[in-house]
């Protein structure tokens, strides 16, 4: 990766001159055939690859009406050019979502449509050829399939369907990228992204019981793979093992123990990430939705709560029901799945949890929107519970809360600029480029209101923040878990805090039979 | 008869029946197409009642152009209504005084608003003209088909006005032509080079209705994240071709 600059922060969103083809590239590492192969797609471009290209698209035409129709229907208004972070950071116009999209619209055009076949150069249509194809691979990997376009277009066109559809056309002949397929080899080998065996994890969790003991003197644990639990919590493996997830993990485990249920995380189904999506395989996503249905039922679990993670829960919230449903088999009383903020939220609302909130009085905390909980997903009955419940638990956890400007949160929330399968070292200027809107948006956040800590609900939001806050000249450990701010204001029954907070409160139930 | 008035008479058949069969071949396509996820953008109605609240918003108010860019919301709702008010205008010269629907379309407020719409039309275009110009991304995203369709809708609008404010036409012969289309009782057209001019560029238009961009307005209500309903976890959404894997899935990875 060539040196870059970073972007200069500015006060508010500034929409860049264009400047043609500055981020032009040969795009991110390329799987080799060992990994294609994994997934069933071929090892390397073929020789007719044009035509299994067209065929292909020919075939996603037939199966997805969002593609059909989101390729008829763009008038070229120009109303989401402005709005994808990528662009905005990085100034190249075939980051505006509209032109990204017309990296394969001109190529469905020219093939699939009388005006492309007849009058190419009049509609924009081109032929494909390695040139294109070059071109797909470097641009349909600088979107993170954020979805933020889809709630500016007019006709809610989702460029997110129409990357998806050019990696899928784009694995089936033969190009895949490095870092999406390799992780998903390792899921379906060994159960998580990280490959992470089930040894190692059971390790790990041990030394994260050891550790709340320590800190807590209360015995709070982290079951592997028990039978007969009441929840199994499906996570997403970074939760094990990286900083600041891995205390977001110790917040859902307390959280747990004060409500007095059993839960459980599961060998088999030790991920939550599902990066079919990403990839756009519908196959191999219900492949790896399906290690959870098979986990659940082999654990007889009687519930499922999804732990800290942006597309994963998209992916459960939006598609399990559709990919390894039904789910008839576990307590029809809670939703299925049910977010671990839901669960959280509700226990708050029963007075199960008892919480000393100057354990973050030395915080000022803000919330990221991670993009697809917001614009993919729902939390709790009504719409917008996605952005409504997290924040109900920050204040009911810290003192001191504020929000990011309004355009920057919720439904217009800006990506990390690490998502969709950009969360690998070989994307870091698209990484590090697409973060600045929301570092602007952050800084202006610090500057007025003296905000310490940005909270989200998503692994891969963390581990961004994590590697392009320093690039920004902000801490890195400026970004926290939601649970961890859980964990550090709950108060645990039995120890020491608990009995010093007793003696001012005693109305509050000490019972947590549920 | 002249054999203009004949050249017309086919033309009119011609682009009708392309327009009518193009659009449903496509409407068609659209509807069977399966959208096998949900893909709601969202915070997004949970009932189908919300979602039909959601899409009359959409196309009555272009609430997400609103959110989106004040001034191409502006300029493309005013081209929009204007449209439908001079469309409304217009029924007068294709449906006969009997009709049930005519002393609506004979309203003087229906008739005077559609006369001044073409105003409208053409300042929206104007604007939207000039945006496309001026505007670096906008240009940038525009092929040449994209300006021609807003000159030619500009045209349309520009002629039309003509005949209303500068050069009128014999507009009973001009009924008199376009019921004999309906009753396939042929009349000439009348001699008019505005007139000619007008129907030409509309002909043309419904010629590359279903095969332009202009698909945008019955893909809207085709479109997933704004016509699904948010309720995944509630209810299983399942399409005919995911449902054949079903029989065959697992979590090992191969298949």
């Amino acid at each position: 990766m060539a040196d870059f600059k970073t972007p200069e922060m500015k006060e508010y969103t500034v929409i860049p001159a264009l400047e043609k083809d500055v981020m032009k590239g040969s795009g991110p590492f390329k799987a080799k055939p060992v990994h294609q192969e994994a997934l069933g797609f071929p090892g390397e471009l073929m020789d007719n690859w044009e035509d299994v290209a067209i065929d292909k698209m020919g075939d996603l035409l037939s199966r997805y009406r969002s593609f059909q129709v989101y390729l008829d229907s763009c008038v070229k208004c120009g109303a989401c050019t402005d709005k994808c972070h990528y662009f905005l950071g990085t100034s190249d116009p075939k980051n505006m979502p509209v032109a990204r999209q017309d990296l394969l619209r001109s190529v469905y055009r020219r093939y699939f449509t009388f005006a492309g076949k007849w009058f190419p150069k009049l509609v924009g249509a081109r032929d494909l050829n390695k040139e294109v194809l070059d071109e797909w691979y470097n641009y349909f990997h600088q979107c993170s399939q954020c979805r933020r376009c889809s709630v500016f277009c007019p006709y809610g066109i989702d460029t997110a369907e129409i990357s998806m559809a050019a990696r899928e056309i784009m694995d089936a002949v033969g190009i895949g990228q490095k870092y999406c397929n390799e992780i998903l080899g390792k899921v379906f080998k060994i159960g998580n992204n990280l490959g992470l065996p089930e040894k190692a994890l059971r390790a790990t969790l041990e030394d994260l019981e050891e550790e709340i003991f320590d800190d807590t003197g209360i015995p709070v644990k982290i079951p592997l793979d028990v039978k007969g639990a009441d929840i199994l919590l499906i996570t997403p493996s970074a939760d094990f093992f990286a900083e600041p997830h891995i205390d977001g993990l110790i917040g859902y485990a307390k959280v747990f123990h004060e409500a007095g249920i059993s839960w459980t995380i599961s060998s088999h189904a030790s991920e939550a990430g599902n990066f079919g999506m990403f990839i756009g395989s519908y196959e191999t996503m219900q492949n790896v939705a399906m290690r959870i249905r098979e986990a659940a039922e082999d654990l007889q679990v009687k519930r499922i709560v999804h732990g800290e993670c942006g597309h994963a829960w998209r992916v459960a919230y939006s598609f399990w029901n559709t990919l390894a449903g039904p789910f008839d088999f576990l307590d029809q009383n809670y939703p299925i799945p049910q977010h671990i903020c839901e669960f959280t939220w509700d226990m708050i609302q029963k007075d199960e949890l008892k919480f000393d909130k100057s354990g973050n009085d030395h915080r000022v905390v803000t919330f990221h929107d991670s993009c697809n909980v917001a614009r993919a997903t729902r939390m709790g009955d009504k719409p917008g519970g996605q952005f409504e419940i997290p924040r109900n638990i920050l204040k009911a956890v810290c003192n001191n809360y504020v929000d990011m400007e309004e355009e920057t949160i919720k439904e217009a929330t800006f990506c990390c600029g690490g998502g969709g399968g950009i969360l690998t070292d070989d994307l870091l200027e698209v990484r590090v480029k697409g973060a600045l809107p929301r570092m602007q948006a952050l800084n202006n956040v610090v500057k007025e209101h003296g905000v310490t800590n940005m909270a989200a609900i998503c692994a891969i939001c963390k581990s961004q923040f994590t590697k392009v806050l320093p690039y920004y000249k902000m801490p890195m450990d400026m970004i926290v878990s939601v649970h961890q701010l859980v964990s550090d204001a709950l108060i645990l029954t039995g120890s020491e805090t608990d009995s010093e907070s007793d003696e001012g409160s005693e109305d509050k139930p000490s019972e947590t039979d549920d | 008869m002249t054999i203009l008035s004949g050249v017309y008479i086919f033309l009119f058949y011609a682009a009708m029946a392309i327009l009518v069969f193009g659009l449903a071949y496509r409407i068609r396509l659209y509807a069977r197409t399966p959208a096998p996820l949900k893909i709601v953008t969202t915070p997004a109605p949970t009932t189908q009642a919300g979602v039909v609240m959601r899409m009359t918003r959409e196309v009555v108010l272009f609430e997400s152009l609103f959110k989106s860019s004040k001034w191409t919301w502006i300029f493309g709702w005013l081209f929009h209504v204007s449209l439908l008010l001079a469309f409304f205008r217009h029924l007068r010269y294709a449906i006969s005084p009997d009709f049930f629907i005519w002393p609506l379309i004979n309203l003087e407020i229906v008739q005077s608003f559609g006369k001044y719409a073409g105003f409208g039309m053409a300042i929206g275009l104007g604007g939207l003209i000039a945006r496309r110009l001026l505007v670096d991304r906008v240009r940038y995203i525009s092929s040449p088909s994209d300006h021609l369709m807003l000159l030619l809708i500009l045209s349309i609008a520009l002629t039309g006005l003509s005949m209303s404010f500068v050069s009128p036409v014999d507009i009973v012969s001009l009924k008199m032509f376009v019921l004999g289309l309906f009753y396939f009782d042929w009349q000439p057209l009348p001699n008019s080079l505005l007139l000619i001019s007008h129907l030409t560029l509309v002909l043309i238009l419904a010629i590359i209705f279903p095969i332009s961009k202009l698909l945008h307005a019955p893909g809207v209500f085709f479109s997933p994240t704004r016509n699904q309903v948010d309720n995944a976890r509630e209810k299983r959404h399942l399409a005919p071709w995911a449902a054949k894997l079903d029989a065959t899935r697992n979590g090992s990875g191969t298949r």
